[in-house]
């Protein structure tokens, strides 16, 4: 494919993915941060996202299979996964944590783990398409063009 | 022997009779000699103001001595002791002595004690003087209080009869008049008429003929006028005393007109209308008219002409103000009237739109319907001709609706954002059918800076391309269309063609220009004028079919937009180009629009004031430490992270100029990190900035930021922009509340 295709392609799907609720204006804020001094930093927040949003996921499975659950510990954790998501712009995932919490709130186990099934597939979906954008970036990148 | 004792005998022994008379005298004299000293200090001490006490006491002295040699006097009568005698030599030397003595004191004294006589006198002479100027400005200000009293009287009220009725009243009263008149010029100017009367209730009115020497007299000049008591003006009354009439004095009273105000000139008396105002003093009173009361007069009766113009204006202003509003009456009237006929006329043509389109709608459905079936040759000829003259009349139906509607105003253009270069693709979809049966060309030229997107009515703008373009395509029967869009610099507006359109180029909008070339029919010089007026067809139009009504509405909404439309053309055959502009907005933000995705612009924000400024983050989580800390590099911080509290009071120190802290983590208390960070620094000057960042806009957040000496809050998420308003408030205030 040209140069101009995929960037109109990857104009289109950063559109989209706007549209359908996946980022918002705080992922713009980070793309305006990356220049030339700081040229991946949008790739690294993301990376880092995705590790530290895994970490906590294992934990609030495990917080959530004890006998005794300690909402306040799932608290804290999905406390810091929703300050992650807003943090770059991942507004579904943030809305979910929203939820989780209020039923954390609540000490409802059944909602909690509903939640928790919720904020999952919402971070596989926007992973999976944080991870189609930047490739797309590299082949733009790669085919001598820029963002 | 006579025993020689050492008294001393009279001289002459006188008889006994004399002798007893003196004695008596020299007693009496004594006793007056006394008292008269004592009444002199009686009365010396009841009055203060005797200046000469001293010659006082000589005086007293010498009447004293005086009594004294008068009482000693009595001894020396009889046979008297030598003793006697020179008690009595020692008295009358002493009289002798304060006697003269007094005497050269008195020459001294009674000159002064004359001219003060003469002084007393010149000063009563004086006072009455005085006496007399007082009386005379008493007078005098009495008149100028009567003055003021009548003026006052006649500039309150704007009633032209009060005004001279009062007039007459006060003056008759202030100067004593016995009779006071006012002759008012008639219609004709040629008389005056006698118009108000101080003592008659109901003057009889009789008019006398205006060019009397003495009426001229007094006109000419705008002081009193002394004039006789027996001239036509003043022979008001029988006179009712046997001597003498009173003196009698006229005045001119200018009637000033509306038009004498010019906006910057006094007003002058050229129209010399006067009315006359004669003033008569009572019969036999002998009295005279003085100076003052001369003055008085006149200033009256300017005071009476001010007033009367004042009362003239009024009237004409109420006069005109009823006409105004008579005549607003009407055309409230009339514009209701109006509106009414325009209602009625939209319903009905909209009940005939409707009305006309539905059997309209009907036929050509019907005979679209059945075209597809199965016709002999004649009978599709037929169908088609239906077909085609029944679409033709739904469009005439359209446009008579559209037509009117544009004319009395009544659409309105629907402002909107919508893409440009999209109206000109679908132009081109909805032409190009029809280019290619009749194998001509089209094609779109727009320039590179016509803007994607534009405020304006879409549906008009096609409806005029495409009328445009229509007309292009059906008056050409070969060649090509070209269709080129571009913006308008603001200097190539000012097009000499068109000098009755003046455009005005502003900021959030522009122009753009259209133009379509055909090479076909072409349009002779003379009919040009003529296209865009409705229903007028030239020769080549009238051929080609066509209402006559398609270049009127596209002028009409042309016009709307705010823009212009003219044809060109070189003459009949040589094809012609339409040209029109029209004004369309430009969207403000495209993320406001359909476009939420901001291009990646990397614009350099290093601002020259944050370069440098140290500040510290802290905050659990790491993403959003790392996102913090690339906000603040991009704005040219240098930035330290923290992870936690205990770390931060490790690491802050009085580089670090701010300190931006997450709150928000529940279950670790961010306020008192916050209070450990004051109470290390305790010079203000050191102590660097504290910022809370918070998640929500929880009043009792706010409050415990402030309560613990934050100096700011800034509510998440952040942006760049927020965060360099945030830093730079911060650092110019050294205070933010806050930033949402």
């Amino acid at each position: 494919m040209d140069l101009v295709q995929l960037q109109r392609q990857f104009v289109d799907y950063t559109t989209s993915l706007f549209n359908e609720g996946f980022l918002d204006d705080q992922f713009n804020q980070l793309q305006q941060l990356q220049d030339e001094s700081n040229p991946d930093f949008v790739v690294e927040v993301v990376s880092l996202f995705f590790e530290d949003s895994e970490r906590h996921l294992n934990e609030l499975t495990q917080s959530l299979e004890q006998q005794n659950i300690d909402f306040k510990r799932i608290d804290a954790h999905v406390h810091q996964l929703k300050g992650s998501s807003s943090s770059i712009g991942a507004q579904r995932v943030q809305k979910e944590c929203i939820n989780f919490r209020g039923y954390c709130e609540e000490k409802n186990i059944e909602g909690c783990r509903k939640c928790l099934q919720q904020v999952k597939h919402e971070y596989v979906l926007v992973k999976n398409k944080l991870e189609t954008l930047f490739k797309l970036e590299q082949q733009i990148i790669a085919a001598g063009g820029s963002i | 022997m006579i025993e020689s004792c050492n008294c001393i005998e009279p001289q002459l022994p006188a008889d006994e009779l004399l002798m007893k008379y003196q004695y008596i005298s020299d007693f009496f004299i004594a006793l007056a000699y006394f008292s008269i000293p004592l009444e002199l200090i009686y009365f010396v001490k009841k009055s203060a103001l005797f200046p000469y006490r001293w010659v006082l006491v000589q005086f007293g002295a010498f009447i004293v001595l005086c009594g004294a040699t008068h009482l000693i006097n009595l001894w020396t009568f009889t046979m008297h002791t030598r003793t006697v005698e020179i008690v009595m030599t020692i008295a009358k030397v002493c009289t002798a002595v304060v006697s003269c003595a007094t005497a050269l004191t008195l020459v001294h004294i009674i000159p002064d004690l004359l001219s003060v006589k003469t002084r007393e006198l010149f000063l009563k002479n004086k006072a009455a003087e005085l006496d007399r100027e007082m009386g005379l400005i008493r007078t005098q200000e009495e008149t100028g209080r009567h003055v003021r009293m009548l003026t006052h009287e006649i500039r309150s009220t704007l009633d032209r009869h009060t005004i001279l009725k009062t007039t007459l009243v006060e003056l008759g009263r202030t100067l004593e008049l016995e009779e006071c008149a006012l002759w008012m010029p008639t219609r004709t100017g040629l008389e005056l008429q006698l118009s108000y009367t101080l003592r008659q209730q109901n003057p009889v009115e009789y008019t006398v003929p205006i060019q009397l020497p003495v009426i001229n007299q007094v006109f000419n000049t705008n002081r009193a006028v002394k004039i006789s008591p027996n001239c036509a003006v003043a022979r008001l009354r029988p006179t009712a005393g046997k001597y003498m009439p009173g003196e009698v004095v006229a005045v001119r009273v200018p009637l000033l007109h509306l038009s004498n105000f010019q906006i910057n000139d006094w007003p002058e008396l050229s129209t010399k209308r006067y009315a006359l105002m004669v003033l008569m003093l009572p019969s036999d009173s002998a009295r005279q008219w003085h100076v003052h009361e001369l003055e008085l007069v006149e200033v009256v009766a300017d005071q009476v002409a001010v007033a009367l113009s004042h009362a003239a204006i009024l009237e004409e202003s109420m006069r005109a103000r009823d006409l105004l509003m008579e005549q607003n009456v009407a055309l409230d009237l009339a514009r209701r009237e109006a509106e009414t006929a325009i209602r009625a006329r939209n319903d009905f043509l909209a009940v005939m739109n409707h009305e006309m389109r539905t059997p309209m709608d009907a036929i050509i459905a019907l005979a679209s319907l059945l075209l597809e079936t199965e016709l002999t040759p004649e009978q599709r000829l037929m169908v088609e001709t239906i077909l085609k003259s029944s679409n033709l009349l739904a469009t005439l139906i359209n446009d008579v609706l559209d037509l009117s509607r544009l004319e009395d105003g009544s659409l309105q253009l629907e402002l909107e954002t919508f893409n440009l270069h999209a109206v000109f693709r679908e132009v081109l979809n909805l032409i190009k059918p029809i280019a290619s049966v009749k194998k001509l060309l089209v094609t779109v030229n727009l320039a590179p800076d016509v803007p994607e997107y534009a405020i304006g009515d879409e549906k008009h703008l096609m409806q005029t391309i495409l009328n445009v373009v229509g007309n292009a395509v059906k008056f050409s029967k070969e060649g090509s269309i070209t269709i080129t869009a571009f913006m308008v610099k603001s200097e190539s507006l000012r097009d000499s063609r068109t000098p009755d359109f003046s455009p005005v180029p502003s900021d959030n909008h522009f122009y753009l220009r259209v133009q379509v070339k055909d090479f076909g029919a072409g349009i002779s010089p003379q009919d040009i004028p003529k296209i865009f007026t409705k229903f007028a067809q030239t020769q080549s139009t009238k051929n080609s079919g066509g209402s006559g009504l398609g270049l009127a509405i596209c002028k009409r909404f042309v016009n709307l937009m705010e823009g212009n439309i003219w044809i060109e053309s070189d003459g009949l055959g040589k094809g012609c180009t339409a040209i029109f502009l029209v004004k369309l907005g430009i969207p403000e933000r495209l993320s406001e629009s359909k476009l939420p995705f901001m291009p990646m612009v990397a614009a350099n924000h290093g601002q020259a004031n944050f370069h440098g400024l140290k500040v510290l983050v802290l905050d659990e989580n790491g993403i959003s430490r790392m996102v913090m800390k690339g906000l603040l590099v991009h704005l040219g911080c240098e930035v330290t992270t923290v992870s936690s509290g205990e770390e931060c009071l490790r690491v802050v120190s009085q580089e670090h100029k701010v300190v931006l802290m997450d709150v928000c983590v529940p279950g670790k208390d961010g306020y008192e990190i916050a209070l450990r960070i004051r109470e290390k620094f305790t010079k203000l000057r050191e102590k660097p900035l504290i910022v809370a960042l918070i998640g929500n806009t929880d009043k009792v957040i706010k409050e415990n930021c402030m309560r613990v000496g934050m100096d700011g809050v800034i509510l998440k998420p952040v942006s760049l922009d927020k965060l360099r308003s945030v830093l730079s408030d911060l650092l110019e205030h050294r205070v933010l509340f806050e930033a949402v």
